[in-house]
């Protein structure tokens, strides 16, 4: 059996950028900041290309929500290897309202447009740390899900999945159609080679609204404050041993 | 000075003795750790009226024994000078105390939208004072040009205590001989510097790295000459990794390159002001480059974290040859066209009595990264190194040393680059700032 693989890919502000508070204490900057693909979501992305690559599924489709740039993060699955890919835009504005269950209804409605079988998803993004798509997502299709995967195994339409737990490793069975979350050591996503990148230039992004898929992203919180974490003060020097116990005392450390 | 300043332990002097490569090992009994200029200028007077020599240090990562006394002298360590004087958003001019950690002055400098136009492996701990009195290179200077050029304005202690102040911070000063370039480069055997002045471009706001793979070096030269043409005044960085030098760092640091293994690696960077435009031109001279076949594979990175981890293949790599055992390591300027041919000839001429002989650098600039690593030192091994390495420099017009200086290590090889009335001059320099000879002795000047 061949299987229609559909993988969500967030684009959120890369791992390396120092992150600023935006001066209206209600979001983060955003304007000209470098972002990347969400680095669960890749390595989503390079389980469904070696999926490819094992003949287990027969095409994988790399969906993103998000603004005009959010389709840079979709070529950038392409070139790591998926075939076609879709943008759900959503203005840039929108963008930060949007939460995780507008997604598993805009993933839920793309899954039974497309006829997927499987969709992995990042455990979760590293800019709001939800870790609620995959699960939410399940939940509306009413399909199984393997969260935290560390391994994915296929055999007769059943996934054998290993799933990261508290204190060591779970091992699960779950038939397809189904869910499944990757954790950090799923595998090692590729870098996108040049030839590569210069045919994901030719592949297909399909453009719509949440609309068009009959999703309502009406917010159902508002963000009353986004502060920066507490500053570290800074430390000092004693002379001796004695003195540093005194001070530790003193700070309540001992 | 209080006791804090003053470290007098062994334990603690320890790695102050010691160069980073542990090739080189002093015996100085105290370190000094002044705050400011006077302090400096108060302790070389004292120890030039005693007759005291005096080792200056900053972050300690120099690579030819510059940096670590030789005996017992007496060291100087620019730690705690690390005050950022003035920053001049409109000129780009960053006035600081010579003690301030490379990388720390560029994240200061990123706060005004200016970058330090200077980048290197040792970025995390290299002191810019040590880096203007060794005229240090690095990554970029392709794109910046070298220190003499960045760097308008220096103070420095001379060894009887005067302080010489050259602090301009005007980009053109032409009013008499520009001392200030006798103190870039010397390594620290006229004066000590403490302050300097130096000019930052703007902070590019677009960066884009790609990683080659590549058949032949023709094909690198030839790639290398493409960028100009194709890539302009966004080309930021060139720089070539061999085979040998990759396998070092996947063995030694178990680092991955992105791509499938090939004879030659080249790291492309581009900086500049818009995204959009630079990615352009980057995707059209890639897409040339993979058409014409000079480039079999590679791959582009624009997000930091992944920029980062492909340079880290690059910049890790003196790291990497360290852990083989003992590292015979040699930088040397050559012209392009007799560029590889060194690490070949090389490698045939030592065969198999080393782990190995690798190459890497900045293709960009001329200058060639040769090491050659052995499990211990073997003076077998040095004796078929050198004079060798050297001769076969000086045959091609080539520079023994590029962007390392010569320290303790190389300063008897001088001869190869230099004049005898070049040389004669230096010396002269040498006794009339520094007439007792007290400032970082045994360097730079040959022994005879």
């Amino acid at each position: 059996m061949s299987l229609k693989v559909l993988v969500g890919c967030k684009r959120v502000i890369d791992y390396a950028v120092k992150i600023r508070v935006r001066p209206d204490k209600l979001g983060v900057v955003t304007d000209g900041v470098k972002h990347s693909m969400n680095p669960f979501d890749e390595i989503a992305i390079e389980e469904a290309v070696r999926l490819k690559e094992k003949k287990i599924a027969k095409e994988v489709i790399a969906v993103s929500c998000g603004p005009t740039q959010a389709q840079e993060t979709i070529r950038t699955a392409l070139a790591m290897g998926a075939d076609r890919g879709i943008h759900v835009e959503i203005p840039a504005k929108e963008m930060e309202k949007l939460e995780p269950l507008h997604v598993s209804k805009i993933l839920a409605k793309l899954v039974e447009k497309e006829g997927a079988q499987l969709l992995v998803v990042g455990k979760q993004a590293i800019d709001d740390d939800s870790n609620a798509t995959a699960q939410m997502t399940a939940a509306l299709l009413d399909w199984p899900q393997a969260t935290f995967a560390s391994k994915i195994e296929h055999k007769d339409g059943e996934l054998t999945v290993v799933r990261e737990i508290d204190g060591g490793l779970e091992t699960i069975k779950v038939k397809v159609p189904a869910v499944v979350s990757a954790d950090l050591r799923l595998n090692e996503p590729r870098y996108a080679t040049l030839p590569n990148i210069m045919k994901a230039k030719k592949k297909k992004i399909d453009k719509m609204k949440p609309a068009d898929l009959g999703v309502d992203t009406t917010p159902h919180f508002d963000v009353l404050n986004v502060s920066d974490p507490p500053a570290r003060d800074a430390g000092i020097k004693v002379e001796d041993v004695d003195t540093l116990i005194t001070k530790l005392k003193e700070t309540g450390r001992i | 000075m209080d006791p804090h300043r003053v470290i007098l332990g062994e334990a603690d002097l320890e790695g102050h003795n010691t160069d980073w490569l542990g090739m080189v090992r002093g015996a100085s009994k105290v370190l000094l750790k002044p705050r400011n200029t006077e302090e400096v200028s108060t302790i070389l007077k004292y120890c030039n009226d005693r007759r005291l020599a005096v080792c200056p240090q900053g972050g300690n990562t120099g690579l030819v024994g510059g940096s670590v006394p030789v005996f017992d002298e007496i060291i100087i360590s620019t730690s705690l000078m690390t005050e950022i004087e003035s920053v001049d958003r409109l000129s780009g001019v960053i006035t600081c105390q010579s003690g301030c950690v490379l990388e720390a002055l560029d994240q200061y400098a990123a706060e005004y939208g200016l970058m330090v136009p200077l980048d290197l492996g040792a970025k995390g701990s290299c002191h810019i004072g040590g880096n203007v009195s060794t005229n240090a290179g690095g990554l970029r200077v392709l794109r910046y040009g070298s220190l003499h050029g960045s760097v308008l304005g220096v103070e420095a202690v001379l060894a009887s205590g005067e302080i010489v102040n050259c602090l301009s911070a005007m980009k053109k000063d032409n009013t008499g001989y520009d001392l200030k370039h006798l103190f870039i480069g010397s390594e620290g055997t006229l004066g000590i510097i403490t302050k300097i002045a130096i000019n930052c471009p703007p902070r590019p706001q677009a960066v884009n790295l790609s990683f080659l793979g590549l058949q032949t070096f023709d094909d690198v030269l030839t790639t290398f000459r493409e960028a100009k043409d194709k890539l302009g005044e966004i080309l930021s960085s060139c720089e070539f990794i061999d085979s040998s030098s990759m396998q070092c760092v996947e063995e030694n640091l178990k680092l991955k390159p992105p791509i499938e293994p090939h004879p030659f690696y080249m790291l492309i960077e581009t900086s500049g002001s818009n995204s959009s435009h630079d990615e352009e031109k980057l995707s059209s001279f890639l897409d040339y480059a993979l058409g014409s076949g000079i480039v079999t594979d590679g791959t582009v990175a624009t997000e930091p974290s992944r920029m980062q981890h492909i340079w880290s293949l690059r910049e890790r790599i003196a790291e990497a040859l360290v852990k083989d055992g003992y590292t015979y390591k040699y930088d040397i300027s050559l012209p392009h066209s007799e560029f590889y041919k060194m690490v070949e000839d090389m490698r045939n001429h030592l065969g198999t009595g080393v782990i190995r002989c690798c190459g890497y650098g900045h293709i960009g600039d001329g200058n060639l990264h040769l090491n050659i690593t052995t499990q211990e030192f073997d003076k077998n091994v040095l004796n078929q190194i050198e004079p060798a390495v050297y001769e076969w420099t000086a045959k091609v017009n080539g520079s023994v040393s590029a962007e390392h200086g010569l320290g303790f290590k190389k300063r008897n090889f001088m001869h190869y680059s230099k004049s005898l009335g070049a040389i004669n001059l230096m010396k002269q320099l040498k006794s009339l700032m520094d007439p007792n000879g007290i400032l970082n002795p045994y360097k730079v000047l040959p022994e005879t």
